[in-house]
């Protein structure tokens, strides 16, 4: 043993192979000490952003629990299956809200949170996440900027189909100073939504066995 | 000088992470648009470089030094996740904030920089003041260079810092140029560049200045002595 300690080679492997195995045991305590934490966290923050979406004096039930699946749709975008969840009034449809992805991002996908009303209008758009520059690309988050409240009350009527483009693309929505890709491909996925939701209204609504 | 004024003084000013040693290039001008993110990845910085510095320190004399590297980056990688995981639960308002900032520390290699040439030899408490001082040095730079470019990029001063600070500092914009119309290149890298190079450059004139006035004297008694 005392001679296996003295091989350097031998002596630093292990030595090397402890703190992997604490470095790992570090990391991955942590992650089961947080896991719960952090999935609360992002449930309710899935509840506020829907109130943000769709006003919570619109709908009864419970949002969080009526949801629909969604298998992976290329029309918006989605390569792995989503969940809608719908809002009704009284047993009415009100408004769906789903998952959209616009995968033509300046440095990705950027993952947004559609509400439409079952009228086809919008009830608001907002962006989850994006890897999209600081500074330039991140003004679609509402935080940052009001540009991602210009769609609420927009439909395909409103403006017609063929203007929702940026304005350099000859269409009615501003890009920002530096950065057109980024809204281009926000605005372009929108619209992709709508036309979606238009084609598969009654499928998004329809009703499923309870399954709680 | 005693070693905890010299670490001070180091990390502050001579031997500034950002300014002269130019480590971690790639968050410092990746984020530095505006005085905020400046702001933000500092903090970051600064509380990765404190725990990492005195995790290093604290194993110093275990850490084999043959494979001293790979080590290092073990430590500083599980502790930035540990970082990031655990302010994603606990503290989920700042890591809205702050979040995008923290995996980007990684990429920053003053802190393996600072493991490597201080705390890896020094003990515990000055390994801690490094970190802080070296952090605090960087966060000088990058809120520096984030002001600059937001000045001359969109005219403003502190914009979005209701991000960091609350929404009651919504108010604290200063918008400093009326009716700007925007210099794009200063939000763009090749702004961060110059921006830096500009901030190098003063910092060397300081510098120069500096040694031009004081040495007359003391460099002159020294010369005379000896002659």
């Amino acid at each position: 043993m005392q001679a296996l300690w003295q091989n350097p080679v031998l002596r630093v492997g292990l030595l090397m192979a402890a703190f992997a195995i604490s470095a790992t045991a570090l990391v991955s305590l942590t992650e089961k000490n947080t896991r719960q934490q952090i999935a609360s966290n992002e449930r309710e923050a899935l509840l506020e952003a829907i109130k943000v979406l769709v006003p919570a004096d619109k709908f009864d039930n419970q949002i969080l629990q009526d949801t629909l699946t969604l298998p992976t749709t290329a029309a918006i975008g989605t390569t792995v299956p989503t969940t809608v969840y719908r809002a009704r009034l009284n047993g009415k449809p009100v408004a769906a809200i789903f998952t959209v992805v616009a995968p033509d991002g300046y440095s990705g996908s950027i993952f947004m949170l559609v509400g439409v009303y079952y009228d086809g209008s919008l009830a608001g758009v907002r962006v989850i996440s994006h890897k999209e520059t600081p500074g330039l690309g991140d003004k679609i988050e509402a935080k940052r900027n009001d540009w991602i409240l210009q769609f609420s009350g927009l439909s395909l009527d409103n403006p017609e189909k063929n203007q929702w483009k940026v304005k350099k693309d000859g269409g009615q929505f501003d890009q920002f100073t530096g950065a057109t890709i980024t809204p281009r491909a926000v605005v372009g996925a929108i619209r992709d939504a709508l036309v979606y939701f238009e084609a598969n209204r009654d499928k998004l609504f329809a009703n499923v066995e309870d399954k709680s | 000088m005693s070693i905890y004024t010299q670490i001070i003084q180091d990390g502050l000013w001579k031997n500034n992470p950002g300014l002269v040693q130019l480590l971690g290039l790639c968050p410092l001008l990746a984020v530095t648009n505006n005085v905020i993110n400046g702001l933000g990845l500092g903090l970051a910085t600064i509380l990765t470089l404190v725990a990492s510095n005195g995790t290093v320190s604290l194993l110093r004399h275990t850490i084999p030094d043959e494979a001293r590297l790979p080590v290092f980056v073990m430590i500083i990688a599980s502790i930035v996740t540990a970082i990031e995981l655990s302010m994603n639960a606990w503290f989920h308002e700042l890591y809205l904030i702050l979040g995008i900032f923290i995996p980007l520390i990684v990429t920053n290699c003053s802190i393996i920089g600072r493991a490597e040439a201080f705390a890896a030899r020094n003990p515990v408490l000055p390994s801690l003041l490094d970190g802080l001082m070296m952090g605090l040095g960087f966060l000088f730079v990058l809120v520096l260079l984030g002001g600059f470019r937001e000045l001359l990029g969109s005219g403003t001063l502190l914009a979005d810092s209701h991000l960091m600070f609350g929404e009651a500092a919504r108010g604290i914009e200063i918008t400093v140029i009326e009716d700007y119309r925007g210099f794009l290149m200063a939000l763009l890298p090749p702004g961060a560049f110059i921006g830096l190079g500009l901030i190098v450059a003063l910092k060397n004139v300081i510098d120069a200045r500096h040694k031009a006035r004081q040495p007359k004297t003391v460099q002159g008694l020294a010369g005379a002595a000896a002659s």
